[in-house]
């Protein structure tokens, strides 16, 4: 039993040393290997495609590492600089971005380009957390109120580019922060009320004509089946005829014959339901509560407000992409560019999530950095 | 640690707080993931067979495939419609390296017109890449041959056989089969009306006229299908499955297409027809309408030019002069007036009257006169006939009247469709006292009785009614239908895998037979005719010397231009189209005849019945029996005793 117990605690501490959090591995390699077989089906199985995803996924990983040496104490004292100078990116796109598909995300710094919201992403949530963090919890409504306006600027910046899924997951990230922190109910309940009161003006003055065509479409698709419509149709049956069974991988009729649009990306998850049928999706589904949940406890684990808060936030965040990412393929949500994290194509968001992930890791095995 | 402010920070407390709340938030992701679970649940069970059906009609598409249609061949088995492979040349552009160029060359190689280059290349245009573009609708077989030689160095172009009708009798069948020809909207909507459309998806052509048309459904066969996986694009896949159509049955018709030739010889620089029967079946032997027009020109779209030339030809050619024109049929009708005489006992065979060369009604001033000047002397009936002598049937037909006339003919089938396999057809005009009230609104003359008793005034027939009155008369009232269909035949594919062709004969159900109250008068009538043909002297003898196989027939000669009172009737002075008309019907042998023909022929230069139509007759006749040597054993009439002194100096009508 000791010798055991032994054995146990050394390959713990060689993780530990590596800063890895094996369960927390498990999960994403889970996710990637499997985005890779559905990247191969969904291109038609073409390999170009899944070397290019391994390629992303190498970096990917390579970045994680990296980030997770990282003691987390780091992240606290560069937070308000980072942020300042984020936000100056972010208006820096919408003065002089790069245009690429009707909306103005990228920033050409002559060697790089780059999307500065995706770094965002990352800041927003250490910049909340260092916020709040500087009280004793729960934070007050002033904090809260002055927690807002923070995570509102790049927020509506990156709105305005216009990049409405990105924008979402920013201001949830933020939202997570202060919520885990212990905002009041009924500070809560006046949010909602305020927010809501919010929607007619976002749809009046802050939405583009195709932002709410495609909330139009998502009330009603089958009124343009060929047009607006033919997305989420397409998905729609994609879906459903996988059944319980699916029809087998590389077997996906509506995914094989590409009837559905965007297979390997936004839509990657209807190639799968196709495929793997309703086991799959419970599967999937289980995979994913199984990260979110070793997220959750390492975040109760974290020794620091600041990091709870921060491990709290990314971990929800991750769940916010699965969730508006099923919902809107599945039909439940209007379409908004958000991929099934980490397994659709596409390195950008991937890479974003992994360094979150690394962050996750270095909480989980810093476990003596000074306050 | 800042040095700004200090917290003391209660660390417990902080950590239950944000635990709740940790716990709180997990809540909600198992809410939110049950909520995403239920949705895919409906999706993939509650409405799975919805949403299976509709991923299948995404990507199953069913192309038809067109059934072969059924053959038609001549009762002796000569092919008389075709289908034959037509070849176009197709390009596939995204199987080409150079559109342009390839075409610039293959055009070059083929002769093909800049035309027909501008035309494909504004076509492809419209369609994707990987859909079959027509170059050449018809190639050559010398094209076909100098493309195929050079095919290696064209990939994505090629040849493509299609069959379409081919009619290799042309003009000799066309009145008879008719055509087919592209499926035009008023086809479409009537295909959709009778509920066929489904049945015609890949079909090119429809029957419009004549066999063709009335056989459509017999000829046509059932259509295949071929269930194909398809892409987003509408590209084929692969195939999952394929039901064969079923070709068409092949139609065996009781024409001969030899004896229709001799037809088509014998009428030609004339316009008329003949039609042939077997009067112990009702099949028709020949039946040719001059002049014709070649049926194929239609299978690929007649020209306008072309179409313009046949539609406005004096001499008619898309008339079906067989079944469609009306002509008078004169002196033809004298044996079934004679009959209608005898039935009604308004004379016996033994009646005479004397005829002085004229005719006329107490108190009137009109003389309705003979063809022979001086007149025939004395004559009964048989005479009558012999000599067609009109005297006597003005006075039969004064003193049957209009009503019994025409009940009689009706009977016949004068005035009415004969029933024909073929929907072009015409009633012609029996007249009577109501047909003349409705049509003209006016009462009936006396004077018109007696020019229907010589087969004129408002009479017409059309020379398959001849035909047909005729079988009934020598079939002593047993009325056959007149039709064109043999027999039809089907290949049977038995499921052990052998197949073979079943051949179903064509069952005719006779009509009410004409029943009349002394039967021997059908051979009064009948042996009339056989010395009219037989007897030297008499009216159709003279064409019908030499021939072998004891035949009968009457003649005459129809007035087209209605003549004033004493005014002469000659062809040189009359206007081509205002010339008598020659008719002629016959049949043989007498005994068990085997062949009745009508002959048809319009304005005639010169003679009347006997010099123009019988020989006619004769030729077909000749044809039919060849070198058969019949003669009667009913009667052994010495054909060098006989009474004719006279030789008509003017044909008999």
């Amino acid at each position: 039993m000791r010798s055991t117990g032994q054995e146990h605690q050394k390959t713990h501490t060689i993780w530990q040393r590596l800063h890895i959090d094996v369960p927390l591995l498990l999960g994403i390699l889970t996710l990637l290997a499997l985005g890779l077989f559905l990247v191969y089906s969904a291109r038609g199985q073409e390999t170009a495609y899944v070397y290019l995803k391994a390629r992303s996924i190498g970096v990917a990983l390579f970045g994680m590492f990296i980030v997770a040496q990282i003691p987390p104490l780091v992240y606290r004292k560069w937070a308000v600089p980072v942020f300042v100078l984020g936000l100056l990116m972010l208006v820096g796109v919408l003065l002089f971005g790069h245009v690429g598909k009707g909306a103005q995300r990228w920033l050409d710094l002559g060697f790089i380009k780059f999307q500065p919201s995706e770094i965002m992403k990352l800041i927003v949530p250490i910049m909340i957390a260092w916020f709040v963090s500087q009280e004793n919890l729960p934070v007050k409504i002033s904090t809260v109120i002055l927690a807002f306006i923070l995570v509102l600027l790049p927020t509506l910046l990156i709105a305005k580019q216009p990049d409405l899924g990105t924008s979402l997951l920013i201001a949830s990230s933020g939202i997570f922060v202060i919520f885990l922190a212990g905002a009041s109910w009924r500070l809560i309940g006046v949010c909602v009320g305020l927010a809501s009161a919010f929607v007619p003006i976002l749809w009046m003055f802050l939405m583009k004509p195709y932002q709410k065509q495609r909330v139009m479409t998502f009330l009603n698709p089958e009124q343009d089946p060929l047009g607006s419509g033919y997305h989420i149709i397409q998905s729609k049956i994609a879906i459903g005829s996988g059944g319980i069974e699916g029809k087998g991988w590389l077997q996906g009729t509506q995914s094989q014959l590409e009837f559905l649009p965007e297979r390997h990306t936004d839509f990657i998850f209807s190639v799968f339901s196709e495929e793997f049928g309703l086991i799959g999706v419970a599967a999937l589904l289980s995979v994913y509560l199984f990260v979110v949940m070793r997220g959750l406890w390492i975040a109760v684990n974290a020794q620091h407000a600041f990091t709870k808060l921060l491990a709290g936030s990314l971990t929800l965040t991750f769940f916010v992409y699965v969730f508006v990412n099923i919902g809107m393929v599945s039909g439940l949500l209007p379409v908004v560019g958000v991929p099934l994290p980490l397994v659709s194509f596409g390195g950008t968001s991937m890479v974003t999530l992994m360094l979150g992930f690394g962050i996750l890791m270095a909480i989980s095995t810093h476990r003596r950095f000074h306050v | 640690m800042s040095p700004r402010r200090v917290v003391i920070r209660n660390q417990s407390a902080e950590a239950n707080l944000f635990a709740r709340r940790t716990f709180i938030a997990f809540a909600g992701v198992v809410l939110v993931l049950l909520i995403l679970f239920g949705n895919i649940y409906t999706l993939q069970v509650e409405s799975f067979e919805k949403y299976q059906t509709r991923s299948n009609s995404n990507r199953i598409k069913l192309l038809p495939v067109a059934p072969n249609r059924g053959l038609i061949y001549d009762r002796n088995g000569v092919l008389l419609a075709d289908n034959k492979p037509v070849y176009s040349l197709e390009v596939i552009a995204e199987d080409v390296d150079d559109v342009k160029a390839s075409i610039a060359q293959v055009s070059k190689l083929l002769d093909i017109s800049a035309d027909r280059q501008n035309k494909f290349f504004k076509s492809m245009k419209r369609k994707r890449r990987f859909k079959p573009v027509e170059l050449h609708s018809r190639l050559s077989d010398q094209q076909v041959a100098l493309f195929s030689v050079n095919q290696h160095k064209y990939p994505g172009i090629y040849v493509n056989a299609r069959l379409k009708r081919y009619y290799p009798f042309s003009d000799l069948t066309t009145h008879n089969l008719g055509y087919v020809a592209r499926i035009n909207r008023k086809d479409a909507n009537k295909l959709e009306r009778a509920g066929k459309s489904e049945n015609y998806a890949a079909t090119y052509g429809i029957g419009k006229l004549g066999i063709e048309k009335y056989y459509e459904d017999m000829l046509h066969g059932t259509i295949g299908h071929q269930e194909v996986e398809i892409n987003n694009q509408g590209r084929v896949i692969r195939t999952l499955s394929y039901t064969p159509p079923v070709p068409g049955k092949d139609l065996t018709l009781t024409l001969d297409i030899e004896l229709q030739m001799i037809a088509k010889r014998a009428l030609s620089g004339k316009r008329g027809a003949i039609v042939a029967m077997d009067p112990r079946t009702g099949g028709i032997l020949a039946m040719y309408s001059n002049p014709s027009y070649d049926g194929n020109l239609f299978v690929h779209g007649i020209s306008t030019k072309n179409y313009k030339k046949l539609l406005e030809s004096k001499d008619l050619p898309l008339i079906n002069r067989s079944v469609q024109s009306g002509y008078p049929p004169a002196s033809t009708v004298k044996p079934f007036l004679a009959l209608t005489g005898l039935e009604e006992k308004i004379v016996t065979p033994s009646t005479t009257i004397k005829d002085p060369g004229w005719y006329q009604l107490e108190g009137l001033p009109n003389k309705y006169r003979d063809w022979k000047p001086w007149g025939h002397g004395l004559v009964n009936l048989t005479r009558a006939i012999e000599q067609s002598c009109n005297i006597y049937f003005y006075d039969l037909a004064f003193k049957l009247g209009i009503t019994k006339i025409s009940t009689m003919m009706d009977r016949f089938g004068f005035g009415d469709y004969t029933g024909i396999d073929i929907h072009e057809e015409n009633k012609a005009i029996m007249p009577s006292v109501a047909w003349k009230r409705e049509r003209y609104n006016k009462s009936w003359y006396t004077g018109e009785t007696l020019s229907v008793g010589i087969g004129q005034s408002f009479w017409t027939v059309t020379p398959l009614q001849l035909t047909q009155a005729l079988t009934t008369l020598v079939n002593h009232g047993e009325r056959k239908i007149p039709h064109l269909l043999k027999a039809n035949s089907e290949l049977i594919i038995e499921s052990s895998g052998n197949a073979y062709h079943q051949i179903t004969p064509i069952i005719y159900e006779p009509r009410a037979p004409l029943k009349l109250k002394d039967d021997s008068h059908w051979n009064v009538v009948l042996e009339a005719m056989h010395s009219t043909v037989q007897k030297f002297g008499a009216t159709a003898h003279k064409p019908f010397k030499g021939s072998t196989y004891d035949a009968s027939g009457k003649t005459g000669s129809a007035q087209v231009a209605r003549l004033k009172q004493g005014e002469e009737y000659d062809a040189k002075t009359t206007s081509e189209n205002k010339r008598d008309n020659a008719m002629f019907i016959a049949f043989a042998p007498f005994d068990t005849p085997e062949i009745v023909v009508a002959v048809a022929i319009e304005n005639v230069a010169k003679g009347g019945g006997a010099t123009n139509a019988a020989p006619v007759a004769r030729q077909i006749m000749d044809q039919y029996f060849g070198d058969r040597v019949i003669t009667s054993k009913k009667h052994n009439v010495n054909r060098k005793v006989h009474s004719a002194k006279t030789t008509a100096s003017r044909e008999a009508d």
